[in-house]
């Protein structure tokens, strides 16, 4: 012992292997009572948290299926007290909700929009399917122009149906889908710009980003549907749904500007000699080195821009466009269908739909995000 | 400003058309900061530069000029026959033929190492894909990583990075090279493998200047040794003169600093 503390030269002789841990601290046992039980208030938390999720499921459950009425001709039967959900309503206007006022025999042509729509969609959301450059076209020019002549018609026989008529779930993934495919480029565009080194172009992109921004979506959507007009020249006449799509977009690209100009920042300046050494040009950099990797840095807030834009598509009831929710809440005036339940089935119904795609976009998103991860700083 | 002029009469002399870079009476402020003074330097085809001293001098600042990383106010800097000047497509072409080599390497951390070595010569040379990437490996195996084609920077150590970034700039086949620092980032054990890659490249006649520390590469293979400090050259000489018998006070005192 003695001779060991006092020499202070040392080689060792034989290296040390890796051990397998100690039972303590692997397997399930230990894993639950390290993120479990680890004290009495930690067991007490588990407790009462499993207690509040255990009574919402049996809220949910007890008033969606166990005292729901499942069938009936109108909503007599979902008039007594203590009646859960009345799922025949929601049977007898499903059509509504998904079409709006959208003509009967004509809805097959929005069918066909939402079945072109997933058919474009789907394949360019999964990466490992091929012919990504013409799916891409097929989806942001091909679907547009013919959803666009199917859905509004007067072309090839079809019959010119007014937006006015257009509603329900169609409308919201139209405000929806054109408001992302549009404010992307734009929010690109507007937070190049206000890094931009000419102070012309950077003053223009900072004040309309400063003004959509400082102004709430209601005043944007109703100057565009109410005040518009007034400077628009005697006799020319912009489609309300149009208008309230340009105001979508452009107010949501000034959000996703700040998100993006965050991610920019956050790209350290050797990049920038990096790709100006080896001689790309501005558009070439831009393009191929900084947004790619800052588009991926702030791809949460990108999505929750998205998000947020879905859910305040609800929004354009107010200059009477009839979305989903503004269907629901149209139909809840149908003396036919009147019952203390009706609007909170027509409402969990609503609630139920956007959060599907809200989570939806949401997991798609965190998907990617590991997708894209090199694992890497610098 | 004497002392400079003199030091670059002796390159002048030997300079003529063949000059890979000249640089002639270069000032350079950062507002009110006179970073470059009356640089005049002439750089001939082939010829391997290091250039020493102390931080803020102005070393990474000149060689930065070259490719216009950073611009000058006046004087004129010529590269390969090209006065740099605000003229865009100059110093596009310019930089075509300028590699330049980081202290931080800056790979791009979203591309593969193939991808980083391919990415200029498809998008600036406009070459073929297939021609690209045969062109890259043919450099990944000159610095000795072919088998890390495929993975990204992130996952390489600091010296491999290094010798990526060398042969995604030698993909661009440059006339002259640019080293900034190039092992001051690395640890200890990666530094060798770095200077071993410039070692071969300046035995093969290429033209480079090196802001560096690496007395020992300066010796081997530096046909001019140049000391800046607050902005102008110091001293210039061929190495074995430089370090046996530095003339200038300031050289003295730096060397004695760093060769103990």
């Amino acid at each position: 012992m003695s001779d060991v503390t006092t020499s202070t030269a040392f080689v060792r002789s034989v290296l040390t292997e890796a051990k397998a841990p100690p039972k303590s601290i692997v397997g399930p046992w230990a894993w639950a009572r390290g993120h479990l039980f680890g004290s009495v208030f930690d067991a007490l938390l588990t407790a009462f948290g499993l207690f509040l999720i255990g009574w919402m499921v049996w809220q949910v459950l007890d008033f969606a299926v166990l005292r729901a009425v499942w069938s009936a001709e109108n909503g007599e039967a979902c008039r007594p007290e203590g009646v859960g959900a009345c799922w025949p309503y929601v049977g007898a206007y499903w059509k509504q909700f998904v079409y709006g006022r959208y003509p009967e025999p004509e809805r097959w042509r929005a069918t066909l929009v939402f079945l072109i729509f997933a058919a474009t969609l789907i394949p360019l959301a999964i990466p490992k399917l091929p012919h990504k450059r013409l799916n891409a076209l097929a989806f942001f020019v091909g679907m547009p122009i013919a959803s666009f002549f199917l859905l509004a018609g007067g072309v090839f026989g079809l019959e010119p149906v007014e937006t006015t008529l257009w509603g329900g779930l169609l409308v919201t993934l139209i405000v929806s889908v054109v408001g992302i495919v549009c404010s992307l480029p734009l929010g690109i565009l507007l937070a190049l710009g206000r890094r931009s080194k000419l102070p012309i172009i950077r003053m223009i992109c900072i004040v309309t980003i400063e003004f959509w921004r400082g102004v709430p979506l209601i005043t944007v959507l109703f100057m565009a549907s109410n005040m518009l007009p007034l400077f628009m020249p005697a006799g020319m006449e912009v489609d309300k749904l149009l208008r309230a799509l340009i105001g979508v977009a452009i107010f949501t690209s000034a959000y996703l500007a700040e998100t993006i100009r965050g991610g920019l920042q956050a790209i350290p300046k050797g990049q920038y000699e990096g790709a100006m050494a080896l001689g790309l040009g501005y558009w070439q950099m831009m393009g191929l080195i900084v947004m790619p990797q800052a588009l991926k840095m702030v791809i949460p807030g990108i999505v929750n821009s998205f998000i947020s834009l879905f859910k305040d598509t609800t929004l354009v009831l107010i200059v009477s466009i009839f979305d989903l929710l503004g269907m629901i809440q149209a139909s809840l005036a149908d003396p036919l269908w009147i019952s203390p339940v009706t609007g909170k089935t027509g409402y969990l119904v609503a609630a139920i739909v956007f959060w599907v795609f809200c989570f939806g976009m949401s997991r798609y998103s965190q998907w990617m995000e590991r997708r894209l991860a090199t694992g890497h700083k610098r | 400003m004497t002392d400079t002029a003199a030091a670059a009469t002796i390159t002048t002399a030997a300079a003529s058309d063949a000059a890979a870079v000249r640089m002639i009476g270069v000032n350079k402020w950062y507002g009110d900061f006179h970073v470059l003074k009356d640089i005049d330097l002439t750089v001939n085809k082939g010829e391997k530069i290091v250039i020493c001293g102390p931080s803020g001098s102005g070393k990474s600042t000149m060689i930065r000029c070259i490719n216009r990383l950073e611009e000058h106010q006046a004087g004129r800097i010529i590269v390969d026959g090209t006065e740099l000047t605000e003229d865009l497509k100059r110093i596009d072409e310019v930089r075509r033929d300028v590699g330049m080599v980081f202290q931080h390497f800056n790979l791009f951390p979203h591309l593969t190492i193939l991808e980083n070595c391919t990415l200029a010569p498809i998008w600036v040379k406009k070459l073929a894909k297939k021609d690209a990437e045969e062109v890259a490996m043919h450099y990944l195996k000159r610095v000795r990583i072919p088998e890390q084609a495929l993975k990204y920077p992130g996952q390489l150590s600091g010296g491999q990075q290094q010798r990526v970034a060398i042969a995604r700039s030698l993909c661009m086949n440059p006339k002259i090279m640019l080293f900034d620092e190039p092992t001051s980032a690395l640890d200890p054990e990666m530094v060798k493998e770095v200077l071993d890659t410039m070692v071969s490249l300046a035995n093969e006649g290429m033209t480079m200047l090196c802001v560096t520390h690496e007395m020992g590469f300066a010796r081997q293979v530096a046909d001019r040794v140049i000391f800046m400090d607050a902005g102008q050259i110091i001293e210039a000489n061929e190495p074995n003169a430089f370090f046996a018998a530095p003339q200038h006070e300031r050289t003295k005192l730096f060397l004695s600093q760093i060769l103990h």
